[in-house]
């Protein structure tokens, strides 16, 4: 029998969460010069771009045009989609092994960290998660309310999560009603009475994880004002030394952009958002009946460790912040998969380059891989998954060529189709997606927007005529 | 990014000998596996010191016959031990500074991993392709 890959029998793959890394997953295998490859793209959701829909904010709209490039991927003619089909529900690691050579995870990092305070579960304190994927239209999310009458919030952490919260809080109604933020939200947002939102940094301005875009953006919101403590912009000692090593012009402006911040006076814009470092909560105090009333927290000093790093540690002096509304964002983390070997400190598939790993002998499971956040953890940008997957689709190969693949009983396109119109008769092709796609620009073109989205799946199904 | 993003790729098995093993086991672990480096560790698995290529070569040039001798007698005790909290920018610049390629990394009292020099290379250039690639998308969608 000849290889997979070759003459009438293409190499199958099914590709498990239609994010960035299962796009540029599929992308590097129909790359792949004198290999035959299909691939089955599968998400639990009905619509693909996983984070690109979900995750990017709805006034970063630029960011979102990567999806021409997946679109062009999706174009291939060796390429399916099926949305609205999960795994391990409605079909299992067995099924996928009795008709792909080989199974890539890549599954994204679904869960947030916790700050591990007491009061974390108070109502009012959120994972920041969850209010992404609330404005975003996640389906899964309709439900979700946050107590948007509190007039001031935390937000804890400094990445471009953290980042985009704060912006989307800030942002007025008439700059949010030009987005494709979800229906719910604009109505919820329209309504906010949050007059001061604090930014919370663990370390110093050296160190924050936002980029220079992100925080000079910041300082352009027309309907707040941005300021910053000028005790906490300056650089302590270690914080200097280290820019002057390493002369990183990159960190030297960001570091310039805030103390501007802290030169700033109010303008009397509706809102004030307040950044600030070198302070990491300790707890969320709770009201009378359960709800969140304020955030305790502790400033920190920078201590450099032995690989040269300067990390945060507390002092013993406290704050008090009254805040009604707490969003963390301090990580993220992978969700194991039934039946694939989870690395449960870094929240990742067990994996050696992308190659899943048994967990007793840490060698290699044939056939089976993984790709992105679910792979590496949740750092980079959407781009970052591309060197990523490369190296997924690398070790592929070199599988391919040693004959270490499953050993599928019936590696045949039509098998598939007839299994997932079986178990969900419900799934969405590509073709259908575009027609979602179609659809919700329509809805957005009389009101300027770039789409509306459905928000529900039983919506989506009802717009396909299901 | 930090280490942890580092490891959390690399299976987290590290290949370590113990301080009394003779050059001629520690020659063959490096062989075996292909690398360039072994963590020496203590009974607790705890880091004591790295055995590199460059440890060994340094001692092959002074005596010939030193397979027999033990890792002890030529490995590097002074190491830079990491934390998966770790900056991969300090890190890479600990690691150019002070001319060493492999940082052990060390997690609630435990041997979690090593990145090389390599590795933070290939992570910091992964992760300027990525932002490139990101901007260039939004100003010429293909």
């Amino acid at each position: 029998m000849p290889r997979p890959g070759t003459g009438g029998r293409p190499l199958r793959v099914a590709v498990i969460g239609a994010g960035p890394a299962g796009f540029y997953t599929a992308e590097h295998l129909f790359r792949q010069p004198g290999i035959a490859v299909e691939v089955d793209l599968y998400d639990r959701l009905p619509t693909p771009y996983g984070l690109v829909r979900f995750g990017v904010a709805p006034d970063h709209q630029k960011i979102k045009n990567v999806t021409a490039a997946f679109d062009k991927t999706a174009a291939h003619p060796g390429f399916r989609f099926f949305g609205n089909v999960e795994m391990g529900k409605d079909v299992a690691i067995e099924d996928l092994r009795a008709h792909y050579h080989q199974i890539v995870y890549t599954t994204g990092a679904q869960t947030d960290r916790r700050m591990g305070v007491p009061g974390e579960d108070l109502r009012g304190s959120h994972p920041a998660t969850d209010f992404v994927a609330w404005y975003n239209g996640h389906p899964d999310y309709r439900e979700h309310r946050f107590d948007l009458s509190q007039e001031q919030v935390a937000v804890v952490g400094v990445g471009n999560v953290a980042v985009d919260v704060v912006r989307i809080l800030c942002r007025t109604p008439e700059e949010l009603a030009a987005t494709d933020i979800s229906d719910d939200a604009l109505a919820a947002l329209r309504e906010s009475r949050v007059r001061e939102v604090h930014l919370l940094g663990r370390r110093g301005p050296a160190q924050a994880a936002f980029t220079n875009p992100e925080i000079r953006e910041l300082g352009e919101l027309p309907g707040a004002d941005v300021i910053a403590r000028p005790d906490e912009v300056e650089l302590d000692p270690l914080s200097r030394v280290e820019l002057e090593r390493s002369a990183d012009r990159g960190t030297l402006k960001k570091v310039e952009i805030l103390r501007e911040y802290a030169r700033r006076s109010s303008l009397g814009k509706p809102r004030m958002l307040i950044v600030r470092f070198l302070v990491s909560p300790v707890a969320i105090h709770g009201g009378d009946n359960g709800e969140t009333v304020g955030l305790r927290v502790v400033r920190n000093e920078l201590h450099a460790t032995a690989a040269g790093t300067l990390q945060a540690r507390p002092t013993d002096r406290f704050e008090e912040l009254p805040v009604g509304l707490v969003f963390r964002s301090v990580g993220y983390r992978g969700v194991p998969l039934p039946g694939v070997p989870f690395h449960d400190a870094w929240g990742v598939i067990l994996n050696d380059r992308g190659r899943v790993l048994e967990p007793d002998s840490r060698e290699p499971r044939p056939g089976e891989y993984a790709a992105g956040w679910i792979k590496r953890g949740p750092t980079g940008v959407i781009g970052t998954n591309k060197p990523d997957a490369a190296e997924t689709v690398a070790c592929m190969v070199e599988d391919l060529g040693r004959d270490r693949l499953l050993a599928p009983s019936e590696p045949e396109s039509g098998a598939v189709l007839a299994l997932v119109r079986q178990r969900q008769p419900q799934y969405v092709s590509w073709t259908d997606w575009r027609r979602l796609d179609a659809l919700e620009v329509a809805r957005g073109r009389g009101s300027g927007r770039p789409r509306v989205k459905f928000i529900r799946v039983e919506e989506m199904l009802a717009a396909l005529g299901r | 990014m930090n280490i942890a993003s580092i490891l959390a790729r690399k299976g987290g098995k590290v290949v370590t000998c113990l301080s009394e093993q003779s050059i001629r086991e520690a020659l063959a672990l490096l062989a075996e596996h292909n690398i360039g480096a072994l963590v020496v560790v203590d009974q607790s698995g705890l880091p004591l010191g790295m055995l590199s290529e460059r440890d060994i070569v340094r001692e092959a040039a002074r005596d010939e016959r030193f397979f027999g001798r033990t890792v002890a007698e030529i490995m590097t005790r002074d190491v830079i031990v990491g934390v998966p909290e770790d900056d991969l920018r300090a890190v890479r610049h600990t690691m150019t500074d002070r001319r060493i390629r492999h940082v052990p990394v060390v997690a609630e009292a435990r041997l979690v991993g090593i990145v090389s020099i390599g590795d933070v290379v290939k992570a910091e250039l992964d992760q300027y392709s990525g932002e490139v690639d990101t901007l260039q998308m939004q100003v010429t969608p293909r």
